[in-house]
Formats: C-alpha cells, structure tokens, sequence
C-alpha cells in the first residue's frame, strides 16, 4: 500500500507580470505517495481554498506528459529531478516524508511571469511561425508512398519530432537559449525529403526568429539535462551547420531569381 | 422542426463527389471578403484554419490555451485509419465504411460515413506531405499496423504519439498561414457565447483568460472545433481543461444537441488509485494486440501475478470471443472488465483492475521486438504506476474516453443555426453509438481538411458583400452583459466548496449512473442527485480571486456549470433511450449472451434535443436513419 509525506512547499507568488513576487510557505499534508506533482498541488490547492486563499496557478492540461503545457522548477531544476520526465508525471514517490520542495517558475527574460507559475512562452509560436512548417497547401499531395523514406531517416526526423514544446531547454539555460527547442524542429523538417526544398530558407527564418527572443548558446547541454523527451544537442550542431550553409544557399536562390 | 440532413441523392460512392459539384461556390477573388471564426485547435479547427486560409478566406482562431499545439488532440497514442489497402489485405473505402457503420452499431448516417471512409486515403497523403515522420518498413515504405478490432492493417503510426505529430503538422500547416496574414491567431481565448443575430449566426463572445477582459468578435460563419465533453465524468482521459461549453453555449442559442449518452469507455486506462486522482490515463489500444487480458480464476486471490499458474488464469476474452479474442471493440472489452471486476476477481491493491499481461508475447517475440513497439507507453506506466511491465503485468480498467454524441449536424457540418459549424470530436455525426480505434484522428482530419471547406461555401455563397454585424449591435452587448453578470454571480457566491469539489461529485454520479451500464431507475434517480447538487452548486459555490486576472477557479466554475446541464440532458437521453446500442448499454435490452440488443424498430435514429429554456427540458426530434448498404445484423464477435 501507498505511504503518505507530509512536505514544506516554497512556492513563488506572483501577482501579474509587473508585479514584485515572493516565495510562500505552503504544508503539504497525508499526500499519498502515488500522487503526481501536480494531484500534489492540487491537494494544497483545495487545503488553500478552504482557508479563504487564493489557489496557486500552475500551468498544466494533459497530465500525461504530452502536450507541453506544464512545468516549474523543482528545486531549481526544470521539471525536476527525474530524468526524461515532465512536472506532470513526476510522482510523489520520488520524495521523501519531511522534504522541502522549492517551486518556482521557469525563469527566462522571454518567458515572463503572468501569475505564479504560470509563464508565457509565445515566442515559441513565434519561432514555428517563422518557418517551422512544409508548404503543402490541402489537397496538393501525391500519393504518401511515393516518397520512400529509410526505415532510419523517419526515425531520427521523430526523434526530434517528439519535442513537447514546453520550454524546459530554456528555462534551465544560464543564457535562456532556445537552440534544442529550434534544432528540433528544424532537424525534424529538415532531415525528410518533404522539407528539402524550403530547408535553408526555413533555418535561416527561424535561427534569426529565435535570436530576437532568447540568449545564445554555449554548449552547457542543461536543455538536454533537462528535456523530458531526452532531445539530443546533435541537432543543434546539426542546426548551425545549415544556418551557415544558409547564408550562402539563400542568397544564391535569390541570384538564380533574379 | 429538425431541418434537412441534406444527404445527396444518387449511389452511395458518389455522393459526395457529386455533391461538391452541386454546392455553389465563392470565387477564388471574393473569399478574402469573408470572415471565419473557427474556435479550436485539435485537428479539426487547426486543419479547417489552414485551408481555409490557404482557399482565401479570412481566419481567425481562437484557443483557451497559451499555444495552438496544447490541445488535446495531442495525447491520441495509437494510429490513424485509411483504406489505403497498402497491406494488400483486402482493405478498400467500401470495406472501411462497412467496419464504421457496424461498429458504430447502426447508429450512424451511412452517407457521412462513407464520405469519411473516402477522404480518408487523402489525410495520410495531406500529412506525409506536411512531414509528418509517420512509421516506415526498411524499404522505405509507410508501415500499418491492426488496432482496435480490425480484421486489416489499416492503421498508419507515429510511435505510440500520432496525435502528437498530426496535430504537430496542421498546427505548423496553421501557423504557416499565420505567418501569411491569412489566419489570425487568438490564443488564452475561451469562447463564453455564440451570438445569433436574425436567426444566423454571426459571432463569439470571448474572455481573454490572462487579462479578464471580455471581446467580442463578428464573422459569416463560426466553425465550432471544440472537442468532446468526457470530463463531465470528473475522471477520465481528456485533458483537464477539456469540456463542453462552447459547444453547450450554442446549443443554449439553438443548436441542437445529438445523442449525448453515447460516450465511449476505452477498455486500457490505469485504475484510480485514490480519492486525490485528478484524471485517468489511458494506454494505447494497441496494446491488445500483444498484450492478453485476464483475470484470476480464484476469488480473493492474493498470489502474485507470476505465481499464479495458467490453469488458474481466466483469459475471459478469448474464451468468450474466440474470433476476436482481446481485439474485441472497446464498449465489448470494456463492459466484460467490469463484469468481472464487479464479480470480485478484480487485481490491484483496490480490486478494480484486471490483467494486461506480456509475458507470452515477451517469450514469443523477444523483449527487444516489445519494447521497440510499446516502449514509450511501457515507461509511461511504469512512471505512474511504479510498476515494472515488463516483469509484471499492467493492470488496467476501462475509463471515460471519447464522446460520439455532440451538435447535430447536417451533411454540410452545419448545426441547426444556420452559419454555425460543428466538426471533429464536437459533432455527433460519424462515430453512431461507438467509435472504433484510430478513427478520431482521421474524423478530426476529414472535417477539417477536405469536408468543412467544401461545404462552406455554399452557405456563402449567397452572403458576398453582406456586411459584418457590427460588435456594437445589442446582440453583442446583451451577451457580453450576460457574461458579466454571471461572472460577478460566480464571484459573489461565497460558498464553502471549491469548483473541483462539486466537479468530483458530479462525476460520480455520472460515471455510476450513466457510465457503462444504465437502468431506468438509475437514470430517474441520477437526474434527481444531479438536480439536486446543481442547486448547491450555485448556492454554496467558492471562488476565490478576481476576474481581472487568471483565475482558474473561475474558469472551471463557468465550464462545471455546463457539465451539470448537459449531464442531466445525457440521463433523459440514455433514459429515452430503451435499447442498447454501442457504447450505450441499458441492462433491460441484452441478449441472453449479455451484449447489447438494439431496438431497430423504434430506435435506428438520432435523437437530436432542442434547448427550450433553463427551467424546462429540451425537446426531443429524430432523424430517421437508413440502411441503405450495410444491412441491419446483431454484431457478434464471436
């Protein structure tokens, strides 16, 4: 049968993104140990609700580790300690009784605050609206098998495919960068043959999106420490090395136009 | 009156063709002069935006979340239908319609599904060129596989995450059109109303979550993507923010509400394991396909799965349904779970859970060969639930899933409100009383893709140049007023029990009376607990915090709301009812085997509700369903 811990919680309070926030001191009381993160906050939730005070914000949906939408630091760690998992399906088994657990927000200038835990992370929509997509308008496609693809190459295009968007490289960067999150996208595009004819542009448009918003990269390898999909920094190498190419291969696209 | 479904005429493989050839439609000039509202970003609204973006028209979406790609189409694991017949299995549109219209249990409109078996070879098309890095065979070739109790490979896959990378690619496809101007994005949006302005309708009413401030927004057509309403169960596989109101707004305004008790319980999904459980979650279907379900022979068994010796075992699928065995569709597999479970053969430290187990197709295959096909879903148990499946095995129960029922539509996608669309999970049409596995990925894709914008035109056709109502008009005004209001009421409460409180017990009653078998006297009495606790709800409701800022309390509260109507609208429809069928079983019509024993006589319809007023029930109509192609037989799958 489960056992049950009884934690102190330091959680960041927030207000709105300009106002001064601060740590609060929560008890979490009797939480089973098969409680996710996050059934645990809900658990202080309703405890801050029956006293008259206002339930943290959190951000969360799937709870099955999908969609992105959770995270916090845990810690100081972005979803935590356990490797290759998010905030949603860290279980409470992972604690221990008496542990304190420092909860913040993910910190990053191009992430702000909108309350408590709760970040916004639109630039990342920002930098797949640059160009993180196949111009293959409805109706346009050929037959799917027409274009074989090695058993290996659909393989590393999904593995980078499986990012999560949730921002976690970012926010356990010492320099807020974006470069797993952006590589992912760009290797899952760009290594399939579908992807080849806007490759250069859509790298150049996207690396140059992403550097509007986030810090540089210095090779620390914290995002992938940090990925709960174990997204590998290769494709940021293999990300610079058609952002150069790029800036020669787009600008002899434009000669070749005019 | 319900209006005309609009089922072309003429042989069933060509009426959709010829149907798209009678639609009027909007010059490819004009269509920059009108405006679509598309609320949603599954499948079906992110696909519906991009094309329609891509056709001309002016796009603006709308999503409750902080990003298109959180929505919830994102979690469906295992696969996607197509009658490709690349297995050379004998697989075709005919044999795909034919599998939907039985296991749907003939509860569904034949035109609207064959039309979805028909597009359907034109979605893997559509996301293989999107880059969708869809499973492939060392040659090179896309890979299928058979889920769900399909007797074909039809089946394409990415990993045990093909709702992620199809959503993945119509949100890029979305964004892309973004990037043109052609689709305006709007996200931590909530749509809180449908306006209706001289019986059409011509806009959203909408609450900006962040910030509280409450917008109005006019267009000629509002396309409804919202998703299903399985979280009126408190507990279930959606997503937690999951739920029914834009879709119940509209139907407050005169949409009409079809079938809702036919919601689906998914046969693999971890049991409960205590009171705090905020959701279930569920484990691919495709599972079963390796994986044998069991249970111990003995009563109060306490031995260890391992240690308890074959003959000891009860494979009551296989026994029960030697053709199909453990692929049996899920309202089969899951109501044979809760048989034994009830019976007190149920493992797990509760009792509520009967046996997946691996150990043969392990020994058979290898472990590599296992882990290669389910390993993510294996890690993903073995997180929840702290146990090893590989040396164990899973324990699983059946949960809340998916909902067939949603908005009426006609073979337009259009609801009873003119200009108002429902598409994807939100409306009633393809699924009848049961939907198969890997079909909600192709619904959401079809309608979005290739159905809504080529029926969309023919209702705008005759609109060019009709101005937009105006956001000033009173309709606006008196909606955004009401919203207002309700929110204050919300605030002012001053209660002693929070939103999740009245949520959790709702879902109990919902699940224990309106789950997977239901009686009438459940039924009566589930209206009367439901009533009952709807009325503390709006008395003794707490919500903290204000309306300025976000405030998930107050989120919930206007969604648990909702839930509470459409429950009691669920209950008189299950009562109404009197068959079973699908995924909807009322124990007073089974065969004397215990399957479901439909009532063709007096129920081959679609029961659609018309919203009268809050104080008094909806009003039932039925559209008469004909079979025309699949002939009428008792499914067995023995």
């Amino acid at each position: 049968m489960s056992q049950t811990l009884n934690l102190t919680l330091k959680v960041w309070r927030q207000e709105g993104p300009d106002a001064d926030g601060s740590f609060e001191t929560y008890k979490a009381k009797n939480i089973p140990d098969d409680a996710s993160f996050l059934e645990m906050l809900d658990v202080v939730n309703e405890d801050l609700i029956d006293n008259g005070r206002t339930p943290i914000e959190f951000p969360h949906d799937c709870r099955e580790g999908i969609c992105g939408t959770c995270g916090v630091m845990i810690n100081g760690r972005a979803h935590g300690q356990e490797k290759g998992t998010a905030t949603c399906q860290l279980h409470m088994r992972k604690f221990s009784d008496g542990d304190t657990i420092v909860i913040e927000p993910w910190r990053a200038a191009a992430f702000p605050v909108v309350k408590d835990l709760v970040v916004d992370r639109s630039p990342l929509d920002k930098i797949i609206e640059a160009g993180g997509y196949v111009t293959a308008p409805t109706g346009t496609a050929a037959d799917a098998n027409d274009t074989r693809i090695p058993k290996e190459a659909a393989d590393s295009s999904m593995d980078a495919a499986a990012c999560i968007g949730c921002g976690a490289c970012v926010a356990a960067c010492p320099n807020s960068a974006a470069q797993l999150f952006t590589s992912a996208k760009l290797w899952h595009l760009n290594s399939l043959p579908q992807g080849q004819p806007e490759r250069y542009k859509r790298t150049e448009a996207m690396v140059e999106t992403m550097e509007q918003f986030f810090g540089a990269c210095t090779n620390h390898g914290e995002c992938y420490e940090a990925c709960p999909k174990e997204i590998t920094l290769d494709f940021i190498g293999y990300m610079n090395r058609d952002y150069i190419k790029s800036k020669v291969k787009n600008r002899k696209l434009a000669g070749q136009q005019s | 009156m319900l209006p005309d479904s609009k089922v072309p005429a003429g042989p069933m493989a060509e009426k959709w063709t010829n149907h798209k050839f009678h639609s009027k439609l909007v010059n490819p000039a004009n269509k920059r002069k009108f405006k679509i509202i598309v609320v949603g970003t599954g499948l079906a609204g992110s696909s519906a935006a991009a094309t329609l973006g891509e056709l001309g028209y002016e796009v603006e979406a709308f999503t409750f979340h902080d990003s298109p790609r959180r929505a919830h189409s994102i979690a469906a694991q295992g696969g996607i239908n197509a009658a490709k017949n690349y297995r050379n299995d004998g697989d075709s549109v005919h044999r795909l319609f034919y599998d939907t219209v039985k296991g749907g249990d003939y509860r569904s409109r034949e035109a609207n599904v064959h039309r979805l078996a028909e597009v359907s070879t034109n979605i893997i098309d559509q996301m293989a060129a999107q880059g969708v890095p869809f499973a492939r065979e060392y040659g090179g070739l896309l890979a299928n596989r058979s889920f769900g109790g399909a007797q074909v490979s039809r089946t394409f896959y990415a990993r045990g995450q093909t709702g992620q990378q199809l959503l993945l690619g119509a949100y890029q496809q979305m964004m892309g059109q973004v990037k043109a101007g052609k689709v305006k994005l709007h996200t931590n949006t909530e749509m809180l109303d449908l306006v209706v302005k001289d019986g059409e309708a011509c806009g959203i009413v909408c609450r900006n979550l962040v910030t509280g401030e409450i917008t109005s927004h006019s267009a000629h057509a509002v396309v409804l993507a919202t998703g299903g309403y399985g979280n009126v169960f408190y507990l279930s596989t959606n997503a937690m923010a999951c739920n029914v109101t834009a879709a119940w707004r509209a139907h407050r305004k005169g949409a009409y509400f079809a079938n809702p008790s036919f919601t689906q319980i998914h046969p693999t999904c971890i049991p409960a394991s205590d009171e705090f459980q905020s959701k279930l979650t569920l484990m691919s279907e495709s599972l079963r396909n390796d994986g044998r379900i069991w249970v111990p022979r003995q009563l109060n068994e306490t031995r260890a799965a391992k240690d308890i010796p074959e003959a000891e075992r009860n494979y009551y699928l296989e026994e029960k349904y030697p053709a199909f065995g453990n692929l049996v569709p899920r309202d089969v597999a899951s109501r044979n779970a809760k048989t034994v479970v009830d019976a007190g053969y149920g493992v797990g430290p509760l009792k509520n859970g009967v046996y997946l187990d691996f150990a043969d197709a392990i020994a058979r295959d290898g472990r590599d060969a296992i882990e290669a096909r389910y390993g993510n879903l294996f890690q993903m148990y073995e997180r929840i639930t702290g146990e090893d499946p590989y040396t164990q095995p899973m324990r699983i129960y059946p949960a809340t899933h998916y909902t067939m029922g949603g908005l009426w539509v006609d073979y337009n996608l259009m609801t009873t409100i003119p200009g108002l669309y429902a598409t994807g999970e939100s409306n009633f049409s393809d699924h009848g009383a049961n939907r198969l596995g890997a079909s909600a990925l192709m619904q959401g894709l079809a309608d979005g893709y290739f159905v809504l914008p080529n029926t969309i035109g023919d209702y705008l056709a005759p609109k060019l140049n009709q101005p937009l109502v105006d956001t000033d008009d009173d309709v606006f005004k008196e909606s955004e007023r009401l919203i207002e209001e309700t929110t204050s009421h919300f605030l002012g409460i001053g209660g002693s029990k929070s939103p999740d409180h009245f949520h959790r017990e709702l879902g109990k009653i919902v699940w224990n009376r309106i789950g997977m078998e239901r009686d009438e006297e459940g039924l009566k009495s589930a209206i009367e607990e439901i009533q009952a606790l709807s009325k503390e709800f709006w008395s003794d409701l707490k919500v903290l915090g204000d309306a300025k800022s976000l405030n998930s309390s107050l989120e919930k509260a206007g969604r648990i709301a909702d839930f509470f109507e459409l429950a009691e609208l669920m209950a008189r429809d299950a009562l109404d009812r009197r068959e079973s069928c699908g995924g909807h079983f009322r124990t007073e019509s089974q065969t004397p085997e215990g399957e479901a024993l439909r009532d063709d006589d007096n129920y081959a319809h679609v029961s659609a509700w018309e919203w009268n007023d809050k104080d008094t029930p909806q009003t039932k109509h039925a559209e008469e369903l004909t079979f025309d192609e699949v002939p009428l037989t008792q499914r067995s799958y023995k």
